[in-house]
């Protein structure tokens, strides 16, 4: 492998951060320093959450008015961009209600789960080079782990809202959950099998010379489109968005959710579609990497002249657009069929795949 | 052999999918073909489809004449009772009585458009117009009477 520099590294991310740090450590004692350090971490990362709500309900709504041929949002600021702001001022003066018949610490407790659970998963993300919360070891472990605590927080507002469509809409999305996991999880594994290794890190430098979509022949390539598919499942989305179910549930487990309340389990979806395609590209494309072709030098060193940052959030804006265009064309499954193609399908495929794609690593027939 | 059929069976899925996701990416990249109309923007360039329908209204030509024959064909057609047909006898030159209409009511706040009033009409006498801004401050304003005042029936309508 290769050392690969950071051409713009007066401006690099990691550059930033470090001086901060110094500086903190020069001005204050290094406790006060880490608790700065994680105060500025948290404004950040609630700072990054508002920018993401705002900007992917825009662009779900933009992208879904384009393949529908209408024109979409377009008389709230230029173009309409201003849109989602004054749909999140909408939320914030509207009144948050308690059903009566509700268990009141558990439906006002679900949201807040669903955020936190959104937030402790941004945890080992690479954003950029060297740019990252916490460089763990066991990252990928880590991830799969903690994004299955978002069910629990669906289960409790179905159950806390005392209403059928709720508990219905929280009992699907529970069986949905669970069974995607496993398939998710045995496409995440196929990588991580070629690399050797949890760590994020590692994995994002394993594809310097190339990323593993690449890299890893058709099995890693159906792992790719089993991992997509497992993921659209587990953040309940079109196709897969039996939880909500519009047209049979009214809303599904939010049902009875209004205001704030409903903004968090709102926001709390497009957080995790953004974490999952981050996850995505950082396993499959290679996160903040630079598109490089094995050993061309010159080819790569170009690459390596668009900043980082920006290549790890094109590649998960392109899969977050992949994941809309799913949810604009394909119309909803029933449960049987959602189950079905989950343990009829997806699961033998990914299993044989997992062989396929150890024996690949074993005899060494990836670049 | 069953495994043929399975793999049959998952690579035609992947197809027809991605059939789709070909015709809404066409779209997505084609603004072109949007039809969303900016109604009070465009008012004066409106360009409505074919076949919109925002009224039945009763066309006379130059003459004042119209198609109508009376039949009630249309009122029996409505699932509304919108139309309701109020004839007359006309004595013809030659002395002979004539059924003829002497109104058609239409209430258009009971329309819903449906176009099965014009599909009964034996002798084309009604269409559906396009014209939609209807919004009135008397509602009483909504009860419309087709026929011009002293239309006549066209000749050779029977
Ligand atoms: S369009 Fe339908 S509802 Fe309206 S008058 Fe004709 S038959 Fe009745
Ligand atoms: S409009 Fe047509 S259907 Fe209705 S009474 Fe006249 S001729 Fe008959």
């Amino acid at each position: 492998m290769f050392e690969v520099y950071d051409l713009s590294f007066m401006w690099s991310l990691s550059n930033i951060t470090q001086t901060i740090n110094s500086w903190l450590n020069q001005t204050f004692s290094p406790t006060w320093a880490l608790i700065f350090e994680m105060v500025i971490v948290g404004i950040c990362v609630i700072s990054l959450f508002a920018i993401l709500g705002l900007v992917l309900v825009l662009m779900e709504r933009k992208v879904s008015a384009w393949m529908q041929i209408r024109l979409g949002p377009n008389r709230v600021g230029p173009k309409g961009m201003l849109q989602s702001f004054a749909d999140t001022l909408k939320l914030l003066v509207k009144e948050g209600l308690t059903p009566n018949g509700a268990d009141k610490f558990l439906f006002n407790l679900a949201p807040f789960i669903a955020m936190i659970v959104a937030m402790l998963l941004m945890a080992p993300i690479a954003f950029a080079r060297d740019f990252k919360m916490w460089d763990m070891n066991i990252g990928v472990l880590y991830v799969t782990a903690v994004s299955s605590i978002s069910v629990i927080s669906i289960l409790m507002a179905g159950w806390a809202s005392n209403n059928k469509y709720s508990l219905m809409g929280a009992m699907r999305s529970g069986a949905q959950i669970v069974s995607y996991e496993l398939s998710a999880g045995l496409a995440i594994l196929s990588i991580v099998v070629l690399t050797g290794s949890l760590n994020l890190n590692d994995i994002i430098q394993s594809q310097a010379n190339g990323w593993w979509i690449f890299k890893g022949h058709i099995p890693v390539l159906i792992s790719f489109v089993i991992f997509i598919i497992a993921v659209t499942a587990e953040t309940n989305r079109a196709p897969f968005d039996l939880a909500e179910a519009e047209s049979e549930l009214t809303a599904g487990f939010h049902t009875e959710y209004s205001g704030m309340k409903f903004a968090l389990f709102f926001l709390a979806e497009y957080v995790n579609v953004f974490i999952v395609c981050a996850i995505g590209a950082t396993l499959f494309l290679g996160g903040w990497m630079p598109f490089h072709i094995g050993n061309w030098q010159g080819f790569n060193h170009i690459m390596d002249y668009i900043p980082s940052s920006i290549w790890f959030f094109g590649k998960t804006f392109f899969l977050i657009f992949l994941i809309m265009w799913f949810r604009w064309t394909f119309p909803r499954l029933r449960i049987d069929q959602l189950l079905n193609l989950e343990w009829k399908y997806l699961l033998p495929i990914s299993m044989f795949n997992i062989i396929l794609v150890t024996a690949m690593a074993i005899l060494g027939w990836h670049f | 052999m069953f495994i043929v059929k399975y793999i049959k069976e998952v690579w035609s899925a992947i197809k027809s999918l991605l059939i789709g996701m070909r015709r809404t990416g066409y779209y997505f990249t084609h603004h072109k073909e949007i039809i969303t109309q900016q109604y009070p923007d465009n008012r004066d360039t409106l360009n409505l489809p074919e076949r919109f329908k925002g009224e039945v209204v009763m066309p006379h030509d130059e003459k004042n004449e119209h198609r109508c024959t009376g039949c009630t064909a249309c009122e029996l057609a409505c699932p509304n009772g919108t139309i309701k047909v109020i004839t007359k006898f006309d004595i013809s030159p030659e002395g002979k009585k004539k059924k003829a209409i002497d109104k058609l009511v239409y209430h258009l706040e009971l329309c819903t458009m449906c176009n099965l009033c014009v599909i009964a009409c034996p002798s084309d006498a009604i269409v559906m117009a396009q014209t939609f801004e209807h919004s009135v401050f008397d509602r009483s304003k909504l009860t419309k009477i087709l026929n011009n005042p002293g239309s006549k029936i066209m000749d050779g309508v029977e």
